[in-house]
């Protein structure tokens, strides 16, 4: 069908095509109904939150001076959060689809696990590294599919399906394990995950190039489109002839992709498969998601503010560490920081959820 | 019950005066007079979307009006929250009965007012008192113990009336209590009413079934589109097609575009036969011309919307076929029915059609933005190029497609998502109530736009609880009645009391 033969077009008295060149120059401006100030809307939200980071490397720098500032420790900080970052991009689309994935952290460790048993390391040994990556992301992919097939055509809730998937796959790792932590002998595995392009490492090269496709993804495709339909209304998108059950299934799929990647890195990182890999990060994974702007209740969510979301606690520990801090009083400032930010983004959506 | 002579009326408890309720884009109230008097049963009629339910959550307390005052015993009085309603004597019924399943039945008649000493509570009391407003209401079997999760909507809906008469109250709405009932409970649902009338109890009672009217209603109160259209009736004396016309009916102040007849030659593009869902309707069968327009006439809960939905695939069709063009559609696939070229713009705008918070553009595109992407790219810019144009051609106000949706008027929602259609290009259109909540001027456009796209060669169907409108809008008309279809026929050879007695017969058979 082309978009000539619209019988919209049959409407006398105006010509649609003299009207066609008025397209506005913010192509990307934000649709935030009211306009109240700079701090309104996403870009403003995201602003907010490069203060907030800006806000603790000041202090960083102010408590541990060098040792905070210098390059080695930017990178520390940035490759400890590559993991939660990577994972924390899928976990974006599910939170913008309406929907939650508690079982990133257990996928993380059963995909490391799988990823390194001896028969994966032994097959890897005389093929090539990749078996490993592919293993893994394989494990992710299929738990994830198992999560999207259950809440979208099984119709169980994401909470509880994902918090099934989460007891079980975390049980499945220890399986395989027996418990035992299974060292990552495959060189080529090693040098590559532990190596660095123009100083970089790897693993953050990865973090890189896993927000940037999602990003693509979330702002540019029809996929992206599609998530934040699904999430904003699903009813009214199912009525526009969305399919909205396949989406749902692709997003959590996606999800356990990035858990799948998430479990490569922490093999690469800790050089060693355990079924306790990834133990808690799915709390870090929502936690940052939330913090960067994404509503739980779906529909809206930026991947710029979640990469902000994870560098914000990644950073906060390091400089909590750097002054030899327990990481006791990291949590309970990571529970203050959640709270806070979540309070002032409801303050700044200006609209207030409570009904009567 | 209610004389005629005023002297000797009983007291006027409460009354209403110029209610004014405005909600983002709409106006839900817009002047509405209620006048309860002790002792009767005053019931509130209107249509969907007449501002019945946003009414009486302004008595309740819930909704705070914008203009207009309520009087107690002749007392201005505000009600800024529930818990004041309560005291001022006003105990509301919702149609979703607000009973807690896990709780017993004493344990909820005094939830929110529990009885207490010092925080412990005095369920001895609370039992008694139970028993005793049990009984009162002719329930003295209901044990106050009994978890309510294992009462039928019945008993879950004497609950719900002896918690508003634990609460003294001198008013008590009910907002369709007999929905969930079936005969036998709503004989003694009209029993409970008559005891509480005549201890002085006022009911105001909402009811889309004009027959329970008949029976236990004292005066009427009709609104419409957020008016009083016509008050006090006094049931007794009000024929049951002036009340339907009072609730559907206005007289047409506004233009209905004259179309030339559908040409003999139009082929058929929507193919309704033998169209069934368990439950909803059966043996819907039509066919639309391209062209043509024909429209569903029939009251709320006639199965009119659902057979929209059906032929829409939103319901999976559990008989007969639908086929667009030749095509049999897939029962229950909306995504094949919208690729074989059929638009929904479904009853519930905010809640079915749009995504509120997302810019219109996006909105009029969201069937389209796969189309106008390369290889799953969006084309953002082309999405609001044929946006654009379609605001500019509906003259969608205001015209930024970058506003979000929510923050249109109920006509400028109306009219965005018939542009998506328009950019789908769709065959067939199904059409359900598309002026509801729309302001008479935006209404005239899109009875002029319905017009074009037959004109354009569409298919399209039109359900509107406006019978008037309905029979304005369409070449030929069907009427619906309790799942059925009762009339199949040209719209000149029908007029609106035809109708009416025709929807009138179908509700008594």
């Amino acid at each position: 069908m082309s978009e000539q033969t619209t019988p919209g077009a049959a409407v006398p008295g105006r010509s649609v095509t003299e009207l066609a060149g008025d397209v506005p120059v913010h192509a990307d401006r934000p649709a935030q109904a009211p306009r109240r100030g700079l701090l309104h809307g996403p870009a403003g939200r995201n602003l907010g939150l490069v203060i907030a980071l800006l806000a603790i490397c000041i202090f960083g720098v102010a408590t541990a001076g060098e040792r905070f500032a210098s390059p080695e420790n930017a990178l520390t900080i940035l490759r400890l959060a590559s993991v939660t970052g990577v994972v924390s991009i899928g976990m974006t689309f599910v939170i913008i689809g309406a929907g939650i994935d508690l079982s990133v952290g257990s996928v993380i460790g059963l995909a490391s696990v799988w990823a390194s048993t001896l028969a994966t390391q032994t097959m890897a040994q005389d093929l090539n590294w990749g078996v490993m990556v592919v293993t893994a992301l394989a494990v992710g992919l299929c738990a994830g599919l198992v999560n999207g097939v259950l809440i979208a055509y099984g119709k169980v809730v994401a909470f509880i399906a994902t918090l099934a998937m989460m007891v079980a796959a975390r049980g499945l790792a220890e399986i395989i394990a027996q418990r035992k932590t299974q060292v990552v002998s495959v060189q080529g595995f090693l040098d590559f995950f532990r190596g660095d392009l123009i100083g970089i490492p790897t693993l953050v090269w990865i973090f890189v190039l896993v927000s940037v496709a999602g990003w693509i993804l979330l702002n540019r495709t029809t996929f992206g489109r599609r998530t934040i339909a699904v999430g904003g209304n699903p009813e009214a998108a199912r009525l526009a002839g969305i399919k909205v059950k396949r989406h749902t299934m692709y997003l959590y799929a996606l999800s356990g992709l990035g858990a799948g990647i998430g479990g490569v890195m922490m093999l690469g990182r800790t050089t060693a498969g355990s079924s306790t890999n990834g133990l808690f990060l799915e709390l870090d994974v929502i936690a940052a998601v939330v913090v960067g702007g994404t509503l739980l209740v779906g529909g809206r969510g930026t991947i710029v503010g979640t990469v902000l979301g994870v560098l914000i606690f990644t950073t906060l520990s390091n400089v909590f560490t750097q002054n030899n801090l327990s990481s006791s009083a990291q949590a309970v400032a990571k529970g203050v920081i959640i709270v806070v930010a979540v309070m002032l983004q409801q303050r700044i959506a200006g609209r207030t959820p409570a009904k009567t | 019950m209610v004389s005629a002579d005023p002297t000797k009326a009983p007291p006027v408890l409460l009354q209403m005066r110029g209610i004014v309720k405005q909600f983002p884009g709409a106006r839900a109230l817009d002047g509405v007079d209620l006048e309860i008097r002790a002792g009767e049963v005053h019931c509130l009629l209107g249509q969907n979307g007449a501002g019945k339910s946003t009414l009486i959550k302004v008595l309740a307390g819930a909704h705070q009006p914008d203009e207009g005052e309520i009087l107690v015993d002749g007392t201005a009085v505000t009600i800024p929250h529930p818990v004041a309603g309560l005291k001022l004597g006003i105990a509301t019924m919702y149609q979703e009965l607000d009973v807690v399943d896990g709780l017993s039945v004493a344990e909820n008649i005094y939830l929110g007012h529990e009885l207490a000493v010092g925080g412990f509570s005095q369920r001895r009391a609370a039992t008694a008192h139970t028993r005793a407003i049990l009984k009162r209401l002719g329930h003295g079997d209901i044990s106050p113990h009994r978890e309510v999760g294992q009462l039928s909507a019945a008993g879950k809906q004497i609950v719900s009336m002896a918690r508003a008469l634990s609460h003294d109250a001198r008013v008590i709405v009910m907002d369709e209590p007999s929905a969930v009932l079936d005969s036998e409970e709503v004989a003694n649902l009209f029993r409970v009413v008559h005891e509480l009338t005549s201890s002085g109890v006022a009911i105001v009672y909402i009811s889309h079934r004009l027959d329970e009217i008949r029976q236990i209603g004292d005066r009427i109160t009709v609104l419409k589109d957020g008016r009083t259209v016509a008050t006090n009736l006094a049931v007794a004396q009000t024929p049951t097609a002036d009340l339907i016309r009072l609730m559907t009916g206005r007289d047409v102040e506004y233009a209905i575009p004259p179309r030339p007849p559908v040409p003999d030659d139009a082929p058929t593009l929507l193919h309704v036969d033998g169209l069934g869902l368990a439950g909803s309707f059966s043996d819907v069968s039509f066919d639309v011309r391209a062209g043509e327009v024909v429209g569903l006439a029939g009251l709320v809960g006639s199965g009119r919307t659902e057979i929209l939905e059906t032929i829409f695939g939103a319901r999976k069709r559990t008989a007969g076929t639908v086929s667009v063009g030749g095509e049999t559609l897939r029962p229950g696939s909306v995504s094949g029915a919208v690729k074989a070229g059929i638009g929904l713009s479904p009853e519930e705008r905010k809640s079915q059609g749009l995504i509120l918070d997302e810019p219109v553009y996006r909105n009029i595109t969201l069937s389209t933005f796969t189309r106008t992407a390369n290889a799953s790219f969006l084309d953002e810019a082309a999405e609001r190029r044929v946006a654009k144009e379609q605001i500019d051609a509906l003259d969608v106000r205001p015209s930024d497609p970058a506003r979000a949706a929510r923050t249109l008027s109920g006509g400028n929602q109306q009219k965005v998502l018939l542009a998506r259609w328009l950019v789908h290009g769709c065959r067939v259109l199904l059409l359900d109530e598309p002026t509801r909540g729309v302001d008479v001027g935006a209404r005239s456009e899109i009875y002029a736009l319905i017009a074009n796209l037959a004109k354009g060669g569409a298919a399209v169907v039109v359900v509107s609880s406006e019978i008037a409108e309905v029979i304005g809008l369409s070449d030929r008309i069907l009427v619906v009645s309790e799942g059925r279809v009762v009339h199949d026929g040209p719209a000149t050879s029908i007029d609106e009391h035809r109708v009416l007695d025709l929807v009138m017969e179908g509700s008594a058979a």
